[in-house]
């Protein structure tokens, strides 16, 4: 067990430095492949200022966008676990480890900023993934046990429209009835944090919440359905009904437990994911989230913020991962050995 | 009254293709101690008899009639919560393939103290306790430290043990095995069912062996019951199936089956066709089509389904030939065959 935790741990860490390699190969590299200069990546900095060429070519030289590929990753990598100083222009800026970068745009390091919106961002996803794994599973269990009766048959009709009808819709859609013309939840660009107010925190979050676990508890009922049709029918089911278990037992225990690999998996990989912005539900409810900032910072071509939300997520997926794979472990005894 | 009788049960399933009448009409009785041994290929039946005895068709689509009575209790018209708190006490059910009649996510341990404890109210120290000496019952060395071994931990002999062990831990008066030894290596076989006759012995329950191996009734069977197509066909002493049964498919079985004694270069003799479709049972007799004595009956098995009448001192066959003509047929086409070759 203790092997195995440290092959994953090991495991982990590689998967996180391939995809930094990875990250900063997208944003530097392949533009240099396609004929970027170094001076085009000093134009971006100065954006419409008017500078004169030879200001921007000492820019690119200034930044360092003239050195070897391998020195830049360098350089980043090591700003994110040591920290490094930025010349404004104005003042030399420290920016402590872990160091994303700074926004010549904004002028603003950019880990700060993350680290404000990460509270948005992990209140809707956890408050949803909450919602969406007990309301997903309960209904795609009855579902299974109930087959083809007339609320299998509506449960997965309304989990079709789930997957199939987009949030930057459904969200609308449940703004404007709910909170326009009912008024009984918060209208968008509503948050308060938890710490502050934590009714106000749900009352806020609640709309946004449900409308994301919609979308998401649409799959898992489905799959909770698929894998309980799956495990009911196991031998194993019909051993544990004739040493005389009571029916719940029965599905709970020996059937739902069975089901609920997959199930693990994929919830780890829906978290993750989210936890580094849900970026249309975010947009949707205007919450100023990562999913959110991740947008800005496209649209205003801010390289070190795009870069630095793309590695929290990319941290984020691969710690969830790490972390199912170690419930792995603990749900199916048969993983220990592999 | 017997402590196991079952008269005229039916379980017949719907089905979109039309009724699957998998048990149709069986009646046996079973006392304490004895051990009966139900025969018959794939879809004869037999193993929806073992689940109807036990309940587990309740609430399902299946329609059930008849009358199952254990030890004076009518069960087809018994509450499922009833028949529910028997289940896994009074009788338990021993299955064909361990490894996935066992759950892989749970320690045998943990199986049988969950088995004991849902019919006695003790601490799981103490089924816990009950679990270990179970396992050295059936014979798994090291039981106090195999007890927190997962399935698939154990070999297939051993898994097989364990699921005895689980049967047998509320020391149920009826088992029943279905296929037990089916899905074991033969040298694994003969230890199982050395281990079932000495438990059965010791706990003096009523055993049902479902099997299609002959060898496994013969070593074990009092009674043994011939099915085909949902219906008995044949029943008597083990005595009886095996010197001198009666039934043209019993004939097949026994022709069907290897021995030792046998000369390597003899072919087995086969029934020839395939076993009936439950849906459209074939009119008549079931095994017509395939009964090579059919067209002794003067057609009759084409239209009549035959009785299941008795011969003599409780052996009872289902077949339109006279008693008289089939024992003729037996000691003089059959027997010499199966012992010349």
């Amino acid at each position: 067990m203790v092997t195995y935790i440290i092959r994953r741990l090991i495991a982990a860490v590689l998967m996180l430095v391939v995809v930094s390699i990875v990250t900063f190969s997208i944003f530097f590299v392949v533009p240099r492949l396609a004929g970027v200069t170094a001076t085009d990546f000093a134009n971006r900095y100065v954006g419409s200022k008017g500078a004169t060429a030879e200001t921007v070519v000492a820019l690119a030289d200034k930044l360092g966008f003239n050195d070897p590929l391998t020195v830049q990753y360098g350089r980043w990598v090591k700003g994110i676990v040591a920290g490094s100083d930025f010349d404004t222009g104005a003042s030399i800026e420290h920016c402590p480890a872990p160091c994303f970068g700074y926004s010549f745009i904004t002028k603003t390091p950019v880990w700060p900023e993350l680290l404000d919106r990460l509270p948005v961002t992990v209140s809707l996803a956890i408050g949803a993934s909450v919602i969406w794994l007990v309301a997903g599973v309960s209904t795609g269990v009855l579902s299974a046990l109930r087959r083809g009766s007339f609320f299998d048959r509506a449960a997965m009709g309304v989990a079709l429209a789930g997957v199939s009808l987009p949030i930057f819709f459904t969200g609308m859609m449940s703004l404007v009835f709910f909170s326009y013309k009912l008024g009984i939840t918060a209208p968008g660009r509503s948050y308060t944090s938890f710490v502050d107010d934590p009714v106000r925190w749900a009352y806020n979050l609640i709309l946004p919440w449900i409308t994301l676990a919609f979308l998401y508890a649409a799959v898992y009922a489905r799959l909770t359905r698929a894998g309980m049709l799956e495990t009911m029918g196991e031998d194993y089911i019909r051993t544990a009904r004739a040493k005389g278990l009571r029916e719940p037992t029965v599905i709970v225990k020996h059937g739902l437990r069975g089901a609920l690999t997959p199930i693990i998996t994929i919830f780890g990989m829906d978290v993750g994911l989210l936890l580094g912005g849900a970026i249309l539900t975010e947009t949707t409810f205007s919450l100023p989230g990562l999913g959110k900032y991740a947008v800005q910072a496209i649209s205003a071509n801010d390289l070190p913020k795009i870069m630095g939300v793309t590695m929290l997520v990319a941290f984020f997926v691969v710690m969830a991962n790490l972390l199912v794979d170690l419930l792995y472990a603990v749900v199916d005894p048969r993983v220990r050995l592999r | 009254m017997s402590f196991l009788e079952l008269k005229d049960l039916r379980i017949h399933f719907p089905t979109d293709d039309g009724l699957v009448k998998s048990v149709d009409g069986l009646s046996f009785t079973l006392e304490r101690g004895k051990t009966l041994g139900i025969v018959g290929e794939s879809g004869s039946g037999k193993s929806v008899t073992s689940l109807g005895i036990l309940g587990l068709h309740k609430g399902t689509r299946a329609r059930i009639s008849g009358e199952i009575w254990l030890d004076g209790e009518e069960l087809v018209g018994a509450g499922v919560e009833h028949v529910r708190k028997l289940r896994g006490k009074k009788m338990a059910m021993i299955f064909q393939d361990p490894l996935s009649a066992m759950h892989p996510y749970y320690t045998v341990g943990n199986q049988i103290i969950e088995a004991y404890r849902i019919h006695h109210d003790v601490s799981k120290k103490v089924a816990r306790k009950h679990a270990i000496d179970m396992l050295a019952r059936v014979g798994i060395p090291q039981p106090d430290r195999r007890v927190d071994s997962y399935p698939h931990e154990f070999s297939g002999g051993m898994r097989q043990r364990a699921m005895i062990a689980m049967a047998l831990c509320c020391d149920p008066e009826l088992l029943i095995a279905d296929e037990p030894t089916t899905a074991l290596d033969v040298t694994v076989q003969a230890q199982i069912l050395d281990l079932m006759r000495d438990l059965q012995r010791d706990f003096n329950a009523a055993l049902i062996i479902i099997t299609h191996d002959l060898g496994v009734v013969a070593e074990l069977s009092d009674d043994i019951l011939v099915m085909y197509g949902g219906k008995c066909i044949e029943y008597g002493s083990a005595e009886d199936i095996f010197e001198r049964p009666e039934h043209p498919y019993s004939w097949g079985l026994l022709g069907s089956m290897p021995r030792l004694d046998r000369e390597p270069t003899e072919r087995l003799l086969p029934i020839q066709g395939s076993p009936p479709s439950l849906i459209n049972v074939p009119p008549g007799c079931a095994f017509h089509p395939r009964c090579p004595y059919a067209d002794r009956t003067a057609g009759r098995s084409q239209t009549e389904v035959p009785e299941l009448l008795e011969t003599h001192g409780g052996h009872r066959v289902r077949c339109h030939l006279p008693s008289d003509q089939r024992r003729g047929i037996w000691e003089n086409e059959i027997k010499p065959n199966l012992e010349a070759s």
